[in-house]
């Protein structure tokens, strides 16, 4: 029987340095399957490298070997000495390893508990061991029951709900003043990488016009260019709040730039309509007494991580359920995989014909009552040898090993032909 | 009756508890059971009614206990209607309770009605107590949405989300939903009023007489209406809107009980014992 074997290392074990040091490019990736492919000992190949793990999930007959082999060829193609990362490596076996790749693809071993792109990463690489070729019965089935159990833990619990980034989290907040976004005007003051992520979000829940401003004109303009809005002047920044919904601020400014009285008119003149100030600065930009004015909202950089480390508290907690999925589901696929041998499929075939003999020989008999006690037992003993004649090839051939080790696809096969594993 | 009644009371004590088990679990199917067992409690206790009404040939609304029935069956029927607009689920957590509580009210006060029956057989009665009822309902209504609204606002500006963050809808919508119970509450005091005055004119002879419960009526509608026009040209909107909701349903509930105990006059028959 195969194995299955997983090793590799992640943010938990290894440092950035470490990491990108045993990083596979897709041209690395090609030429491990092309090393991997006619190696004796290593079956099946799933290779994935991501910012924060790189891991190589692989099928054999002979554990202790394969891992030594891929460690060799990691430190061989990376060109580093065993030792430098020897320590970070993590070994998995048998449901290790099931369990293991079930709970990175269901993002519980991810560094934000919960962050969904994980998932499509782990897809794009058993695709990619598809197109090779190098993905065989076991990994096939291990994968697809790998993206069932994932969005299953993603549909049925919490673990992926409420934001757990800085921008994310300003989107929900504005989503519980406002309702929906759509038409929402929004005016960014400033510039700035999260700030701009903001109006990027804002802009996909189909948010309306936004307004640039910035202490250089220019600055404005270019970046208004880049979100199709209009760049004003930071004179007018009063102005365009009694039009705006949402204020995003980043400046380098060391003071405040909008105050308290400010708003207080700009919220008259505007009757009341809610706006979001959204201060991602530091200094701040957006005097808190804002805050105090009803229908004024004020979420500062400190305020938006509370928020956020509010939410991860919640997908731990979720991700407590998704560990009892998984385990449901490892149990499972362990015992799919043990009854993937020679043996447990010879005597499950032997089960399923004696069976259907059995029940069709005592149909038959009602209808023979004036045979003999020694007529059934001869009846009995042809049946047997009947069954024993038809099993006689398909055993040879399943017995007969394939290139090195069991010929698990023939055993899918025949599992699969009379079905053997009822689900 | 009595064996109705407390049919429609377990309907609707049900539906308090599975709402509240919403309120909690926040599992969709709660909030449709909560739902099924107000629509049935809705269904049986429409039926009562309309079997009073044929049964007696005026609306049952003579004494306290007739009328707190009807105001239950307002607040379900309002209820109903609103979440079926806005899909504001959650509202049930309020609405339940009041009803029950409404119901279980009017089981404990006493039946006797002492009434000269004559005088309820008339259009402009059935309409007037139809339409106050309604409109009364809406005003109960707005007050709850009110609350809603500022349990939400409290989470959002003390940046400590809690409880209710994730379980309550957004404060535009919250906002909104009060705006149309308001509306809706005072359009239907309106007709409701000028109904009743009506009807006065038709019994009385004289369309005001100075009663206690007219004057607080027209107080309380004009409070109504100064929130309206506040919201429409001023911008009372969000927290004040809210804030009035609750001060204007406080009014109403003094109106419908605190005049009949406290103040004389030609009301009083009809909801006191």
């Amino acid at each position: 029987m195969l194995d299955i074997v997983l090793i590799g290392i992640n943010h938990k074990t290894a440092p950035i340095e470490l990491r990108e040091c045993l990083a596979f490019s897709e041209e690395d990736m090609l030429n491990a399957f092309s090393v991997f492919k006619n190696n004796p000992v290593i079956m099946e190949l799933m290779l994935f490298s991501t910012c924060n793990r790189v891991e190589l999930l692989m099928t054999t007959p002979n554990p202790d070997k394969a891992i030594q082999t891929a460690k060799q060829y990691l430190s061989d193609s990376k060109q580093m000495a065993l030792k430098q990362f020897e320590n970070s490596l993590y070994i998995h076996q048998g449901d290790d390893a099931i369990r293991h790749i079930f709970r990175v693809a269901s993002s519980l071993d991810s560094l934000i508990v919960g962050e969904p792109q994980i998932l499509g990463q782990i897809k794009d690489a058993y695709r990619r061991a598809t197109s090779q070729k190098t993905s065989g019965v076991i990994l096939n089935r291990l994968l697809h029951k790998t993206f069932f159990i994932a969005k299953r833990v993603r549909h049925e619990t919490g673990i992926g709900d409420h934001a757990v980034s800085i921008s994310y989290a300003a989107i929900e907040l504005a989503k519980k003043i406002f309702g929906s976004l759509e038409g929402k005007e929004i005016l960014l003051i400033g510039a700035g990488e999260m700030a701009e992520l903001a109006v990027e979000n804002l802009i996909r829940n189909r948010s309306g016009d936004i307004f640039v401003a910035n202490r250089t004109f220019e600055n404005a303009m270019k970046l208004a260019d880049k979100f199709k809005g209009q760049a004003i002047r930071f004179e007018e920044i009063s102005s365009a709040i009694e039009q705006v919904d949402i204020i995003i601020s980043s400046t380098g400014a060391r003071d405040l730039i909008i105050h308290q009285d400010q708003v207080k008119k700009i919220l008259r003149k505007r009757k009341n309509r809610p706006l979001f100030f959204i201060d991602i600065a530091v200094p701040r930009d957006i005097d808190p007494g804002i805050n105090r004015l009803t229908n004024a909202y004020v979420y500062d950089i400190d305020d938006l991580k509370g928020v956020i480390e509010e939410n991860i508290e919640d997908r731990k907690r979720e991700a407590v359920k998704a560990e009892r999925m998984i385990d449901e589901a490892v149990i499972k696929f362990r015992q799919w995989h043990e009854n993937l041998d020679i043996v447990p499929t010879i005597i499950d075939l032997r089960k399923k014909l004696e069976t259907i003999a059995q029940n069709e020989v005592k149909k038959t008999f009602k209808s023979l009552q004036h045979l003999s006690e020694t007529d059934y037992q001869a009846i009995y003993r042809m049946t047997h040898a009947i069954i024993n004649k038809i099993l006689h090839d398909p055993t040879l051939f399943l017995k007969q090993n394939g290139y090195h080790g069991p010929n698990s696809a023939s055993i899918d096969v025949t599992r699969k032909l009379f079905r053997l594993d009822e689900e | 009756m009595n064996f109705i009644n407390s049919v429609i009371i377990v309907f609707y004590l049900m539906g308090t508890a599975t709402y509240l088990f919403f309120l909690f679990i926040q599992k969709k199917s709660w909030e449709k059971t909560g739902q099924y067992f107000l629509t049935a409690g809705f269904v049986i206790h429409t039926t009562a009614l309309v079997y009073g009404f044929i049964s007696s040939g005026h609306i049952p609304a003579r004494n306290l206990h007739e009328t707190l029935s009807v105001a239950g069956w307002a607040v379900v029927c309002a209820f109903l209607i609103l979440q079926y607009w806005f899909n504001l689920k959650i509202l049930g957590i309020y609405a339940a309770p009041l009803a029950s509580l409404i119901m279980v009210v009017s089981f404990i006060v006493p039946k006797a009605s002492v009434h000269d029956p004559e005088i309820f057989k008339s259009l402009w009665l059935f309409l007037h107590i139809l339409f106050i009822f309604l409109g009364e309902a809406s005003f109960a209504l707005a007050c709850g949405v009110g609350v809603l609204y500022l349990l939400q606002e409290r989470s959002i500006k003390s940046k400590r989300r809690g409880f209710f963050f994730h379980r309550l809808p957004s404060l535009d919508l919250l906002d909104t939903i009060g705006y149309v119970c308001i509306l809706a509450g005072f359009t239907l005091m309106t007709i409701g009023l000028i109904t009743g005055f009506v009807y006065a004119k038709t019994i009385w002879g004289k369309f005001w007489s100075a009663d206690p419960k007219e004057i607080w009526s027209i107080i309380t509608w004009l409070l109504y209406a100064a929130l309206l026009h506040g919201r429409l040209m001023i911008g009372w909107r969000g927290k004040r809107s809210a804030v009035m909701a609750i001060i204007g349903f406080a009014v109403i509930l003094f109106t419908f009980l605190g005049v009949n105990f406290l103040l004389e006059g030609h009301h009083e028959a009809f909801t006191r014992w």
